[in-house]
């Protein structure tokens, strides 16, 4: 048997993403702009050393690793730097669909403190998709150093899901981090994330198609994002949900 | 200069200008990019240097630079300051 597409193709990638999920007790998505420390705090979690330099399909290989933390057996998948999750590159569909369709126990986008605007634009995206996010607020010693300030509180207020400052080359914050991440992984913090209303027309599409789509879907997948891009000409997602229920028919099978 | 727009666009700043951005013309995917780069209605783009050929041009936008090709920057409107 030749190599076929989906034997060395970017499918064959999320594959192996999916597997994965057998290991450990929580499965944790890193996601984050690019520059913002992502591997800085993969690395810092995992005691691990990954390459820090990011182009297409390199990251998403070498993207994986373990550590233990309050009797949990955690394992961290670093996925690659992106600033949306909307946008079709290749990179940003390998981050979309493990986090919309691999189900990871929770997903922490990193943000640069010191470029906040720019930085929440994905977390939103994140937000969107999943509830249990974490913003790890990293570069925090850079953003001192430049003078600016951050309230915490209301930040974490507005986006109603925990965010956590740290410097993750000087380890500043990395304790809080891990247990937060347990904590959200096992439902224990109460999440109530910022929900983008759109306007009324939209809103009513939505709602009809997600209608639809109910029975379509497994009850963990987010209706109202797939709703919203199919909405938005976005067929990409089809291809995701296509491949995430052919994995799901082939598990059951050997299952039965 | 597009009536449903009106103002102008950012290829016809000049290196140093300052614009405030209006409108956007792209759709689909182009337009997503946009916004995700920070493009959106109200955001300040200061044009800082253009290629020797004329085209692409480096603009400062929420402090970052990014390079556009006059294809892409002829559909962002701006009001220039």
């Amino acid at each position: 048997m030749g190599l076929t597409h989906q034997s060395s193709g970017k499918g064959a990638l999320r594959e192996d993403y999916l597997n994965y999920n057998v290991k450990g007790d929580y499965v944790i998505a890193l996601a984050g702009n690019p520059n913002t420390g992502k591997s800085t705090v993969f690395n810092a979690l995992t005691g691990l050393k990954q390459h820090t330099g990011n182009w297409p399909g390199k990251t998403v290989v070498q993207a994986l690793g373990n550590y233990k933390h309050g009797q949990k057996q955690i394992t961290l998948v670093d996925l690659p730097g992106t600033y949306s999750l909307l946008a079709n590159s290749p990179e940003e569909q390998v981050a979309r669909d493990f986090i919309c369709f691999a189900e990871p126990d929770a997903t922490v986008v990193v943000v640069d403190a010191t470029c906040l605007e720019r930085n929440l634009n994905l977390a939103l995206q994140v937000l969107e998709i999943t509830p249990k996010s974490i913003i790890c607020l990293n570069l925090m010693d850079e953003a001192r150093r430049k003078k600016i300030k951050i309230d915490v509180p209301a930040l974490a207020n507005k986006l109603g899901v925990p965010v956590i400052p740290t410097a993750a080359r000087n380890g500043e914050g990395l304790t809080l981090l891990k247990d937060t991440i347990n904590l959200v992984a096992a439902g224990a913090i109460e999440l109530n994330p910022k929900r983008l209303v759109y306007d009324a027309k939209l809103e009513a599409a939505i709602l009809e198609l997600a209608g639809e789509l109910d029975s379509l879907l497994p009850p963990q997948i987010n209706r109202r994002w797939i709703a919203l891009r199919l909405i938005d000409g976005d067929y990409t997602v089809v291809d995701g949900i296509r491949k995430f229920l052919e994995k799901k028919l082939v598990k059951e099978d050997f299952a039965s | 200069m597009d009536a449903t727009h009106g103002n102008s666009n950012l290829v016809s700043l000049c290196v140093g200008q300052r614009g405030v951005v209006t409108s956007l013309a792209a759709e689909g995917i182009g337009r997503r990019r946009m916004l995700d780069l920070g493009l959106v209605p109200g955001t300040i783009v200061e044009s800082v240097r253009r290629s020797p050929a004329g085209d692409p041009t480096a603009y400062i936008i929420r402090g970052t630079v990014i390079a556009l090709r006059s294809e892409e920057s002829s559909k962002i409107f701006v009001n220039p300051l």
